[in-house]
């Protein structure tokens, strides 16, 4: 109770200088939810797009300068961000943003992950300690990461609280709505095998039910190899993929390689928000990656 | 959820036994009786869970606490609970190359004064041919505290243990505040923060040699206060005091600062595909009696100056990246370029190098005066997601050296040292990495050195971010 009325107090203390909320997310669903949720009442940065790959992005110095502005800080978390985001939070000089306070939102912590590495070994690739961190891809993951980013929102933000909690409202409701078209829409997609570039779609293929059978990376975060390619294309006669997937901002050399010598369609997905013209925000970023993977299908 | 599909099956089965005795069109009209009760069974469970789901949702907002940042749903992922959970981030750095060279006793740039004394121990250089390991670099890092996190690296070679680094660094300042405290590698110019194993050559710039020294860099034990200002474009400010203990300072018994930095550093983005920075430094030391070898002229021998009085370096920065969309990981490429100049004032006395060798100025002492500079410009293209070939062009100049009555009894060359340095490295992930260099050293008047270098740098551990 001492803790919250001081934390009210400090909210308050603070309160004038925030005009609107400076929030900086790390990739595009995070800002794209934090609309959702915010509306006008946040001023969001995005400090990567879709075209690039969210485990290779460098510390640069407008992301310090933004870094340093911001009162909230979406990052995904398990370790997706590793490469970058600490030096960043560490050199922002913001206490507000520092692992641990309020300002330091995980998406991840929000959510169950998926493969979680028994054994910790780089033999193994570039394997992240807390699971596969490409969590976003599940809508279901969306829901529950909304609930707790409201809460923070409203936590950080409390005169607008109200308005966060009724805007969150308002999504969910709608995103229900949506989720139970996606999964009509995508009913026949269950049980299509699948490749993929990456373990970008390891959620998405559990919430649709696609079969992944393989990924073109030998390991994760390795480049793919032509032998572990042309092993691929040997296991198509046992075992056939319909079509490879890969992320917008991945390399298509090696999908177009594989879907030429298996006559499969290779399929860009948007991945996140901005991926494709269609990924517009949340929404379309689902219909247009169920659309993809229909048509593909068909 | 999963009895679902056996629940259909056991139907489908009984319904398979039963309609082996009954005619085919009461069995079509059956199976379709069935499918029907199954669709409706599936639809009403659909749309209670959908509901369920739906409500949980809305209890999980409702519920939510104002003031608690604990997430509602459980996190699958538990917290290490053994104390050695705590135990810090621990990388080590394995190093090493194989160099072919002219052998060339005392390898010293022309036109200017060694950083090396008396202990300047030649094994300690990378100035060696053949097969040789650097420093085994052993990293350690962790939060202290949520106000303080720290890192030492402690580097081993052949008997010889160094504390490289060993610093802690604040977390929670605010105001856009950072203090660092401890031995650290000053934030001047741009490469001197960067460890050789972030570096882009198997060697420093001549300049960074001419300024430092063999390590390439400058590090002191002292403190350093940054400042980031609230811009939307990245302005930055920093001071470093310190003990100044290496060249061009020298170690003193005294109390106070020995050394100063000032840098600022400006920075930011041209649309999403090019990053840059660029930043100026100043850098003042005070050495006493810091020793550096000089050519005795008139007896021929080596002599042994020291040096007191004060330096004043100057340093200018600039990096610009590219890399398609800002996505570098299939392609990108780097420009940097350095520059500085250098003053010294104070004076030289001069002495003998090597016992029973005298000289020709023992014991004279005259002012001392130069002004030197130097630049480097390379750029590095990363044209495939392992391959990277590089190009660095560098030139010194010796410029003004007034050495006062000494000038009469020492050698004052003057000499553009240049060196050209191409490379090429292949890396299997983001934590080993191969590398050929050639290049043309000419930083010694009088001597072309052609130069081939073989260098592996692997990294083993919780390997942090790198800087920009």
């Amino acid at each position: 109770m001492k803790k919250q009325i001081v934390m009210l107090l400090l909210a308050w203390v603070a309160m004038p200088a925030w005009a609107v909320l400076n929030v900086f997310a790390t990739v595009p669903e995070w800002g794209a939810l934090a609309k959702e949720i915010g509306g006008d009442k946040l001023n969001i940065y995005v400090a990567t797009t879709a075209l690039q790959d969210p485990h290779r992005i460098e510390a640069r110095p407008s992301l310090l300068a933004q870094a340093r502005r911001a009162q909230l800080l979406l990052a995904t978390g398990a370790e997706l961000e590793v490469g970058w985001l600490p030096l960043v939070v560490r050199d922002s000089g913001n206490s507000a943003i520092q692992n641990g306070r309020p300002g330091y939102f995980e998406a991840v912590r929000f959510v169950a992950m998926r493969d979680v590495p028994v054994v910790l070994d780089r033999a193994h690739g570039d394997v992240h300690a807390a699971g596969n961190p490409h969590i976003h891809l599940d809508p279901r993951n969306i829901l529950k990461v909304g609930v707790g980013l409201t809460a923070r929102l409203a936590e950080i933000d409390p005169s607008n609280a109200e308005a966060y909690r009724a805007n969150f409202k308002v999504f969910a409701d709608k995103w229900q709505l949506a989720m139970t078209r996606w999964d009509k829409e995508a009913a026949s997609l269950r049980g299509v095998p699948v490749l993929s570039h990456h373990t970008s779609f390891v959620y998405l293929a559990a919430w649709l039910g696609l079969n992944e059978l393989g990924m073109l990376e030998p390991k994760p975060g390795v480049e793919p190899t032509s032998g572990h390619l042309s092993a691929l294309i040997e296991r198509q006669a046992s075992k056939p993929a319909r079509m490879v997937l890969r992320a917008a901002y991945q390399s298509e050399g090696p999908s177009q390689w594989i879907a030429k010598k298996a006559g499969i369609p290779a399929i860009m997905l948007p991945f996140t928000v901005g991926g494709t013209a269609g990924a517009g925000d949340l929404f379309g970023l689902f219909d247009d990656t169920i659309q993809r993977l229909l048509q593909a299908k068909s | 959820m999963f009895y679902k599909p056996s629940f259909a099956m056991a139907v489908l089965l009984a319904a398979s036994c039963g309609a082996q005795a009954a005619s085919d069109s009461d069995l079509a009209a059956d199976l379709t009786k069935i499918r029907s009760q199954i669709d409706e069974m599936k639809k009403s469970y659909e749309q209670r869970i959908a509901a369920l789901e739906k409500k949980l949702v809305e209890a999980e907002v409702k519920n939510q606490p104002p003031a608690t940042a604990q997430p509602v749903v459980v996190e699958s992922s538990a917290p290490a609970s053994r104390a050695s959970g705590f135990n810090p981030e621990v990388s080590l750095i394995l190093q090493g190359q194989y160099k072919d060279m002219k052998n060339v006793p005392e390898r010293q740039i022309s036109g200017f004064v060694s950083a090396g004394g008396h202990d300047h121990d030649e094994a300690e250089s990378d100035a060696k041919r053949g097969f040789s390991v650097d420093h085994t670099e052993l990293v350690f890092a962790a939060n202290i505290d949520p106000n303080w996190r720290g890192q030492a690296i402690i580097a081993a070679l052949d008997g010889s243990v160094e504390v490289e680094e060993a610093w802690f660094q604040s977390l929670g300042m605010g105001y856009g505040l950072g203090l660092k405290g401890g031995r650290l590698r000053s934030g001047i110019g741009y490469l001197n923060e960067q460890h050789p194993h972030a570096w882009d050559f198997a060697d420093a710039p001549l300049m960074y040699q001419a300024m430092f020294g063999e390590h390439g860099s400058y590090t002191q034990d002292g403190v350093q206060l940054k400042w980031l200002a609230p811009t939307p474009v990245f302005l930055e400010f920093g001071a470093e005091f310190g003990r100044g203990a290496n060249f061009p300072g020298s170690d003193r018994n005294k109390n106070g600062s020995g050394s100063g930095a000032l840098f600022a550093h400006l920075g930011g983005d041209l649309g999403v595909a090019n990053n840059w920075r660029a930043g100026v430094s100043w850098l003042k030391t005070s050495a006493q009696d810091r020793e550096s070898h000089f050519e005795d002229t008139v007896n021929e021998v080596e002599a042994m100056g020291a040096f007191t009085g004060d330096s004043t370096t100057w340093l200018a920065d600039f990096v610009w990246k590219w890399s398609p969309s800002g996505n570098p990981k299939y392609q990108n490429f780097k420009f940097q370029s350095e520059y500085f100049l250098r003053e010294e004032k104070g004076e030289l006395t001069c002495g003998v190098a090597d016992a029973g060798d005298p000289v020709s100025c023992d014991g004279i002492t005259s002012a001392y005066r130069t002004r030197q500079s130097g630049w480097y410009a390379q750029g590095v293209y990363q044209f495939t997601p392992q391959w990277r070939a590089g190009v660095r062009v560098e030139q010194l100049n010796s410029g003004t050296r007034d050495f006062g009555e000494n000038a009469d009894y020492l050698l004052v060359d003057s000499y553009r040292p240049k060196k050209a340095s191409a490379m090429v490295d292949y890396s299997w992930s983001e934590f080993s990495r191969a590398r050929l260099q050639v290049a043309q050293d000419k930083s010694m008047l009088g001597v072309t050195d052609n130069q081939i270098t073989v260098q592996y740098i692997m990294s083993l551990g919780a390997h942090g971010a790198h800087k920009f």
